[in-house]
């Protein structure tokens, strides 16, 4: 459905000229798809080749964002984008898993999924802004940690491990927020946060539907199905209470029509920054931590 | 080594402790007969050769599968058992979940995936956690989660060291999210347990994968594991596809592991009890005898 509702945006913006009236019949043509959108439809969505990356949402919500590079170990981790910026006035510490669009692209960032340097290189970032006492915002878009040779060589596992306890420790307030695809202990790994907000079309599952299907019914190309069972989606994940805030998004195939987008999600960082920055640090630490430890608690 | 771990003082002790124990529970690793296949060599040994050296190949070393109840039965002077009772719950409404939950109930005889007790070695007081992999691959739901949790709590508030064995085919699929979630309460017990400044001990048996190699596992202040043992954190097929090639030889192996700085030590299981006693001792745990 999505290509399908692509193929009609496409063609209206051929024929319509009039940029008001185009304006108004996308939106018809948008609300009408967007009613009925399934779960694999987001999943489509989710991992749409233009929907913005971590980066674009980076630059598009962080004032004169400055890129660090390395885990100070072994390497710098493509796949993971961080450095400090602004958020309005207040510097703050961020974070990203960044996909390509092409492929070209897609190769230097290794699809978006990190090696352990690469989380290493997270947790580098994140003590230095403990340090200096700046609020942490992640941007998550990852199919998941990366199954190589080499990243089990070096500790993924370990890796994923160390991330969870001490992102669960970090005394500065962190906000995660699920923009494109967020698998399994991979995203888990920059997700351990006081507040977790997710893009109406982000996905966040244990698992690729695919590799889902694979490991459930040894059958990979079932993964529409398990769309449908995995419980993936935002407003899901937001009735289960594992998502505190969900940002309604106006569907888009571009940059730039994805502006409001980055401005209610703006918007929603901000709001949810000032009420977390009046707590004490010890305070942040033992919500954070007393969240995660009732989860799946109530047997 | 192997010459050893035969002939060495320690096996005199634990055959004499053997005797003391309870006999460790056979079940599911060598049927009722007298000979048994072993998976490491091939060759057929004798069974009563195999219990002796608790479960493990007196022609190469192989070690058996063993339940969670045979782990705590050779290890531990005397137990009892800290769980609570498992009720199923269903957190995302996954379908067939509670037919293959009760399928796997019946299969291995087991309530869950895990055993979790207070108990002794050489009379030094301990908290010790196993999974059991007959029951669901050993894979970390929402009830493993919670009751590892609640062991590093029960410890930490007692002042005990804690030990924990995993074996695990990681995260319980039919539980999704919550399952994903258990690997962060996990590890935010073993953070909070740190802060009693008592001793974790997490041993790693064959195999311990995915969610929970990414959490508690890998968090211990000191990380064994058995010989042979697969460890990692994907799975070995996923790992061909990706990389469209061979793994490496002995890929995700204790040995390979420790090779490259992931684990303390290696230790036979003939040699774990002695090896976990002095541990305690050495972390200024003291016997509770007179
Ligand atoms: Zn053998």
């Amino acid at each position: 459905m999505i290509r399908e509702l692509e193929e009609r945006l496409k063609e209206l913006e051929g024929k319509e000229k009039n940029l008001r009236l185009l304006r108004i019949k996308r939106r018809r043509i948008i609300s009408k798809y967007g009613s009925k959108l399934i779960p694999y439809d987001r999943v489509q969505l989710a991992r749409h080749e233009k929907r913005p990356k971590a980066k674009d949402f980076i630059e598009n919500i962080i004032v004169e964002p400055m890129f660090f590079h390395g885990d100070r170990l072994f390497a710098d981790d493509k796949s993971i984008i961080g450095g400090i910026g602004y958020l309005e006035d207040i510097p703050v510490t961020f974070i990203g898993t960044n996909k390509g669009r092409t492929l070209e692209e897609n190769v230097k960032y290794n699809f978006g999924m990190p090696k352990p340097e690469g989380y290493r290189k997270a947790l580098r970032l994140m003590k230095q802004a403990e340090k200096f006492n700046r609020p942490i915002i992640t941007f998550i878009d990852t199919p998941g940690a990366y199954p190589g040779v080499d990243a089990e060589e070096r500790g993924q596992g370990e890796a994923i491990a160390r991330n969870i306890l001490e992102m669960s420790r970090l005394e500065v307030p962190i906000i995660s927020v699920f923009t494109g695809e967020g698998g399994s202990g991979g995203a888990l790994a920059l997700s351990v946060a006081n507040r977790i907000i997710m893009m109406e079309n982000s996905i966040f599952s244990i698992l690729s539907p695919e590799g889902f299907a694979t490991i459930l019914w040894r059958d990979g190309s079932r993964y529409r199905e398990a769309t449908e069972v995995m419980k993936l989606t935002s407003r899901e994940l937001y009735d289960y209470n594992i998502v505190d805030r969900v940002i309604e998004e106006d569907i888009s195939f571009s940059l730039k029509d994805f502006e409001n987008n980055f401005l209610r999600l703006k918007r929603a960082i901000v709001e949810e920054l000032d009420g977390l920055m009046e707590k004490t640090s010890h305070e942040l630490v033992l919500e954070r931590q007393d969240k995660y430890r009732k989860i799946g608690g109530e047997l | 080594m192997e010459q050893k771990a035969k002939k060495g003082r320690s096996i005199i002790s634990i055959i004499k402790n053997l005797r003391r124990f309870r006999k460790p529970s056979i079940r599911a690793v060598v049927p009722e007969r007298l000979f048994e296949k072993c998976d490491g060599c091939g060759e057929l040994v004798s069974k009563s050769s195999v219990e002796k050296r608790l479960f493990t190949c007196p022609e190469c070393d192989y070690h058996f599968n063993i339940s969670a109840k045979a782990r705590m039965d050779m290890l531990l002077d005397e137990y009892t058992v800290i769980n609570r009772l498992p009720r199923f719950t269903n957190p995302i409404d996954f379908p067939g979940y509670k037919v293959k939950y009760r399928e796997n109930r019946k299969k291995s005889g087991l309530k869950e995936g895990i055993l979790g007790v207070e108990g002794y070695i050489e009379g030094i007081r301990l908290v010790a956690v196993s999974l059991d992999n007959s029951f669901f691959m050993g894979s970390m739901g929402s009830y493993i989660g919670e009751e590892v949790a609640r062991a590093f709590e029960y410890a930490g508030k007692r002042d005990l060291p804690i030990l924990v064995f995993s074996t695990s085919g990681g995260a319980r699929m039919q539980e999704g999210i919550f399952s994903l979630m258990q690997m962060a309460k996990t590890s935010i017990a073993v953070d909070r347990y740190g802060e009693t400044r008592n001793l974790y001990i997490s041993c790693m048996t064959h195999p311990t994968t995915g969610g929970v190699t990414a959490s508690f596992a890998s968090l211990g202040d000191v990380i064994l594991a058995e010989p042979g043992a697969l460890i990692g954190f994907a799975g070995a097929r996923v790992i061909k596809e990706t990389i469209k090639g061979e793994l490496p030889k002995g890929f995700q192996r204790a040995e390979f592991l420790r090779d490259r700085g992931f684990l303390d030590d290696i230790v036979h299981r003939e040699h774990m009890r002695d090896y976990i006693h002095r541990l305690l001792k050495l972390h200024g745990y003291r016997s509770c005898r007179i």
